[in-house]
């Protein structure tokens, strides 16, 4: 029997369950390394030279140098983990979640004040607002 | 005896440790957000706990995907703040108390519940950052800590059911100490909010208003919450809501007793990327 898995239909969100945590357990490792000063100094040093210690896939260690979080979301990635390279980059958190939605760092920091993003419309995938 | 005297409920998002350590919780942006822990800060030296179970869920710090306990609580003499990435928050160590949590830890399993015991691990702002709220910026925080850390980082999650559950065995672990000390509770994590992906940002103020009245009111309806319900209403990390249902599971009314007090409550948008919500029950 096939697990039940009722939240794959939230739009624009990525549950991290075992098969998630199974696909990015090393980028995930590697971002825990990031907790250490100088493994971040050694990873600004030279990025691509450190992720090589880790035994990520090529897609994984690109979306880590591209920054490109949600890339690294799909890949496994988990954002407390993630954070980590945020942290490293002296990023806050405000800014690491806004980089996934597509707005610009004022208008999502605009959208928090005003509020937030309504659930209206953001529960199913192809919900109606 | 041990008693439970209050449950403490709190948001510990990380942008209000940071404002704190950089002194700028006097700007506009932060003002309000403060402006809702002034009374808890006079309630809390009042009322003066002789130990805090505080309920915390561990942001990938302690507990990397090598080990992924469900429910762990700390009975080590005493916790370093760590280093998310950031450095360390310049913030007390926290002292714990290993003999009420021995004492909770075997009770607690005793009574079906499998926790992890952890004599090692450093704490992040999950549980740093309510001390600071609760307590300002004193040289030591007020009394010892006992950290007991949640899994909802990685699905399977427990239940809220599971969580009140867990707070009756917890709350009849503490009132069975032979020690008579003043226990309080903490909550913490939540109110709504999404970090990940193209819907980050997500904030629904109707439901978490809700979900403190249901809190107070009637929590073992609320216990029964699907997971699902959280993630569509209050976001993906949202989910960290379960773990208040761990310190009201506690409080004397779900043992038979009377209804609590409610002391303090608040609600605020936004911090950072999250609705803020807190609120103080006492023990009649």
């Amino acid at each position: 029997m096939s697990l039940d898995k009722p939240y794959t239909d939230v739009p624009g969100t990525t549950i991290f369950d075992a098969d998630m945590s199974r696909l990015g357990y090393h980028l995930n490792q590697f971002c825990m390394s990031l907790m250490k000063a100088d493994n971040r100094a050694r990873f600004k040093a030279d990025e691509r030279a450190y992720l090589d210690e880790w035994p990520m896939t090529e897609e994984q260690k690109q979306a880590v140098l591209d920054r490109d979080l949600n890339r690294c979301i799909a890949l496994g990635g988990n954002i407390y983990f993630l954070a980590k390279i945020g942290a490293t980059d002296g990023k806050s958190f405000q800014q690491m979640a806004g980089s996934m939605t597509g707005m610009t760092e004022e208008e999502y920091r605009n959208m928090m004040i005003n509020g937030g993003r309504s659930a209206e419309g953001n529960r199913y995938i192809g919900e109606k607002k | 005896m041990a008693r439970i005297t209050a449950s403490v409920y709190t948001s510990h998002v990380p942008a209000i440790g940071a404002a704190i350590d950089t002194k700028k919780t006097g700007e506009d942006y932060w003002k309000p957000v403060f402006k809702g822990y002034e009374f808890s800060k006079e309630w809390l030296k009042n009322e003066k706990p002789d130990v805090i179970f505080l309920v915390f869920n561990d942001h990938a710090t302690a507990f990397s995907l090598d080990f992924i306990p469900t429910f762990a609580i700390g009975t080590a003499a005493e916790y370093t703040p760590a280093d998310e990435g950031w450095g360390p928050r310049p913030v007390p160590k926290v002292i714990g108390h290993p003999r009420l949590a021995g004492h909770i830890a075997q009770s607690v399993i005793q009574d079906d519940f499998d926790l992890t015991i952890v004599n090692k691990m450093d704490v992040d702002h999950g549980l740093t950052v309510p001390l600071s709220l609760m307590c300002g910026e004193p040289q030591a925080w007020p009394c010892p800590v006992i950290p007991f850390a949640v899994n909802v980082v990685q699905y399977p999650v427990p239940s809220g059911r599971r969580c009140y559950m867990l707070g009756q065995a917890i709350g009849r672990a503490i009132r069975s100490y032979d020690e008579d000390l003043n226990v309080q509770i903490w909550g913490t994590g939540g109110m709504s909010h999404q970090l990940q992906g193209p819907r980050a940002g997500l904030i629904n103020r109707e439901w978490d208003n809700a979900f403190l009245d249901q809190l107070i009111n009637d929590p073992d309806a609320l216990s029964k919450k699907p997971h699902i319900d959280y993630v569509r209403e209050a976001g993906s990390e949202g989910i960290e809501l379960v773990m208040w249902l761990i310190a009201r599971g506690a409080m004397s009314d779900v043992a038979g007793g009377p209804k609590p007090k409610v002391a303090h409550r608040f609600y605020h948008v936004p911090a950072s990327n999250t609705a803020v919500g807190h609120l103080i029950l006492e023990n009649a």
